[in-house]
């Protein structure tokens, strides 16, 4: 077999179950949450009404929002009030479980309102008490429908599953969201394939229970429920019967190295957690920062494809330890400052604030910049005489521009924009992996691309000069979380990096990824980018 | 002994400004087979549901064995009855015998002894146990359901048999045959019925005595006979005069038939 798609399928089982985990555990909250409730609301019609118009509400808000806005809440309120991480699994299953509610309510109120009036009439008269009543007459005559919006129920969570990775919760999704960025369309469509086909199961199994109760076969129930509890328990061990080590990982670290006493002033950190946003670069700078780690024979857990503000405040929080951010992003976005400043200004402003307000470590430049910046194709600059954002003044009005979908909400944009004076034809928003298309493609003139991205130069694009600094300078760097700003090992073995990528190299390994043909994973990337910045991993003395 | 007496008992059900029943008091006496006889709306459901407080008076009392109703745990009251009604209430997810079994369960019956009850209720009610005990509800005639159902009402030895509209949904010859058999097992096991029904002739055929029901208000109490001869108002008077004029051409027919 090929050996990326082997990779790729050896890395598959670990994240097939935490998706099932998450699932089965998002689809469990919803059903010990809906049940009772559909009781209450079949007793109180006006309730029911409420009850329904609510996660009718819910259902509407897309799957991504309302993962992505349970981070936040979680953490405004203090983690649910009892210290809950608002990162990875607990917002993920909240979200979810939120999600699976609407089905299986409705179900439950349509079940349980369904029964046959008589059978009540005369269990009641019989002398049942109400609780004999709900469970020995309500409850299994409703058990069919309650059964169908389960699963319903079932299979939407699996599908809203994936969208769990941008909040830090491994998932199905990591395939699809990296695989998309780097354009490994074989990665994407295993982790489609992969949750695909367990919606399909888990809707089998699930119909059969569905199927059994209502024609009342307890056999066939009971075979259904064996049939789902074999094929999630053998997801769920599917973790552990795969190799032990996963994918790109070299060898295990040497047992002498953490063999070693820990020295007694460094509680050691026994498991350092990576974190990468959601492209390219961060992808395999995260491979890096494995590599590095892993030679001095610290274990590593990688959370990958997280929103850019869910990565900041799971580092700030302790959930992840380490990651790549740039200035001008943390300048923005959490010190909510207006661009302006040197490169070096901001640089420093960014390292005293973080250390000071966040208790976050910034250990420093990597060496390049990924700036938003405005590029044109060749040929356009050559027609209209571009160099700089400033020549784009006249000839806007006749010219598109597109950007990501942060882009033109950002104070940057609107800093560019206002001090050149530019009026756009149109402006139009683009997933990042489509932008040089649309640019290519001719359906748009001008886009805002990053610059340390390696299709600029691939694609033959013309970076346009910003004379009046417009555009806030976004220097790499690297940080460090409170579990391990002062883990002497830990910085030891990431701090070679300071200044150690030159952009070209870091678009060179960007493009090995991007490209379409002789594809590089991040972790090959990573690999080739310290080889070529003449950095020997491993070289901290053990502690 | 008076076994069921209906003390001046009303009834106003909520956000409703008729009376469903007003101040009405009877007692129907231990081994009597009384039948509630009006159209709907008259106040006889009402008057049987509290019997077994599935109604509670707006104002009044009903006493059972002598006793409150409202002194005695509604449960354990209504184990004590038989409960019968018209669209049967067989329950879907049980077969025939655990249909029958329900109460004998519900009081924790010895399971050999459940099961002995469950085949002799089925035999007593016309249905032989081996073919009928393991069969689902809806593989049942409705004649056949509701002998299921005078079996469960019956499977505790009650003794007390409360019937709304029992026969309601049958055809006229099931109807026929399961009124002579109800009266038979009154006859045979003692009990104390009380029967609600809209049918003037299965009134006259299995009462003891009828208790004639209008627009919530008692109009007449008194035996078959006394009915047929000493109505006691037009209203009576007229429903006796229908069945009669009905039986009358009947016979008319059937004369000139054999002639």
């Amino acid at each position: 077999m090929n050996r990326a798609l082997s990779e790729l399928l050896t890395g598959l089982p670990p994240l097939l179950a935490s998706h099932i985990a998450l699932t089965l555990s998002a689809v469990t909250a919803g059903v010990v949450i809906a049940l009772p409730l559909s009781l209450a609301a079949i007793r109180w019609p006006k309730l029911a009404y409420f009850l329904l118009a609510a996660t009718t509400l819910v259902q509407t808000i897309p799957g991504l929002a309302l993962l992505a806005l349970m981070v936040p809440l979680i953490a405004a309120t203090g983690g649910l009030f009892v210290g809950a991480s608002a990162f990875g699994f607990t917002p993920a299953v909240i979200a979810l479980s939120l999600y699976a509610l609407l089905p299986i309510l409705r179900n439950a109120v349509t079940g349980l309102l369904g029964v046959d009036d008589a059978a009540v009439e005369a269990a009641r008269g019989m002398g049942m008490s109400p609780r004999q009543l709900f469970f020995d007459v309500e409850l299994p005559l409703a058990a069919p429908v309650i059964a169908a919006g389960v699963r319903t129920a079932a299979t939407w969570t699996v599908g809203a599953a994936t969208l769990a990775t941008p909040v830090g919760q491994r998932c199905l999704g990591n395939y699809i969201f990296a695989g998309l960025q780097t354009r490994n369309f074989p990665m994407v469509l295993i982790g489609v394939a992969a949750a695909s086909l367990l919606a399909l199961l888990l809707d089998l199994g699930l119909a059969g229970i569905e199927r059994g109760l209502a024609a009342r076969r307890a056999g066939l129930v009971l075979g259904a429920c064996a049939g789902l509890v074999l094929l999630l328990g053998a997801g769920l061990a599917s973790a552990r019967l795969s190799s032990p080590k996963p994918s790109a990982a070299p060898a295990d670290p040497p047992a002498t190295a953490r063999a070693t006493a820990p020295t007694e002033h460094h509680p050691a950190v026994t498991k350092v957690r990576l974190g990468a946003k959601t492209f390219t670069e961060q992808y395999i700078l995260v491979a890096v920062l494995r590599r590095l780690l892993e030679a001095q024979g610290i274990a590593v857990e990688v959370a990958e494809s997280l929103g850019s503000t869910v990565v900041f405040d799971a580092l700030r929080h302790g959930d992840v330890d380490a990651y790549v951010d740039y200035s001008g992003t943390i300048f923005a976005n959490v010190m909510k400052r207006q661009a302006g400043g040197s490169r070096w200004q901001v640089d420093a402003e960014v390292a005293a604030y973080l250390g000071r307000e966040e208790h976050v470590r910034d250990l420093g430049t990597l060496g390049f910049e990924n700036a938003y910046a405005l590029a044109v194709r060749r040929e356009t600059a050559e027609r209209l005489g571009l160099r700089s954002i400033a020549d784009l003044a006249g000839p806007a009005a006749s010219l598109r521009i597109a950007g990501d979908y942060e882009f033109f909400g950002r104070p940057e944009w609107a800093s560019v924009r206002d001090t050149y004076r530019l009026h756009f034809k149109s402006q139009t928003s683009f997933d990042p992996a489509l932008l040089y298309e649309a640019l290519l493609k001719d359906e748009s003139d001008v886009v805002a691309v990053f610059s340390s991205d390696g299709r600029i130069a691939a694609d033959n694009l013309v970076v346009l000069a910003d004379p009046a600094a417009a555009l806030p300078p976004y220097d790499a760097i690297l940080l460090l979380g409170p579990r391990v700003s002062d883990d002497a090992l830990v910085v030891c073995a990431l701090s070679v990096l300071r200044d150690s990528i030159p952009v070209g190299l870091m678009r060179q390994a960007n493009q090995s990824v991007d490209r379409a043909v002789d594809k590089a994973s991040p972790a090959q990337a990573a690999a080739w980018l310290l080889e070529q910045a003449k950095i020997a991993p491993g070289a901290c003395r053990p502690r | 002994m008076r076994m069921i007496h209906f003390d001046a008992v009303s009834k106003l059900y909520a956000n409703t400004t008729a009376w469903a029943l007003h101040p009405t008091t009877f007692t129907i006496e231990a081994g009597e087979l009384m039948v509630l006889l009006g159209e709907s709306g008259s106040g006889k459901t009402t008057l049987l549901k509290m019997v077994n407080r599935l109604v509670q008076p707006s104002s009044g009392a009903v006493r059972v064995f002598e006793r409150d109703v409202r002194e005695q745990d509604p449960i354990s009251l209504r184990r004590g009855m038989g409960y019968v009604i018209q669209n049967v209430g067989l329950f879907p997810h049980f077969n025939v015998a655990d249909n029958v079994a329900v109460v004998p369960r519900l009081l924790k019956w010895p399971e050999s002894q459940v099961r002995e009850r469950v085949d002799e209720l089925l035999e007593r009610v016309g249905l032989s146990a081996a073919e009928y005990r393991a069969r689902a509800p809806h593989q049942l005639s409705g004649g056949q359901r509701q002998r299921v159902g005078i079996a469960r009402a019956l499977a505790a030895r009650p003794k007390i048999l409360l019937l709304d509209e029992p026969f309601g949904a049958l055809d006229a010859l099931t109807r026929a045959n399961l009124q002579l058999e109800l009266r038979r097992l009154h006859e045979a096991l003692g009990l104390t019925t009380l029967l609600v029904t809209h049918d003037l002739a299965e009134a006259l055929t299995l009462a003891d005595r009828i208790a004639v029901l209008r627009s919530g208000e008692l109009r007449q109490l008194g035996t078959p006979a006394q009915l047929l001869h000493a109505p006691a108002d037009a209203y009576v008077a007229e429903l006796i005069q229908s069945v009669v004029a009905q039986a009358a051409r009947v016979s008319e027919l059937a004369r000139r038939a054999s002639s």
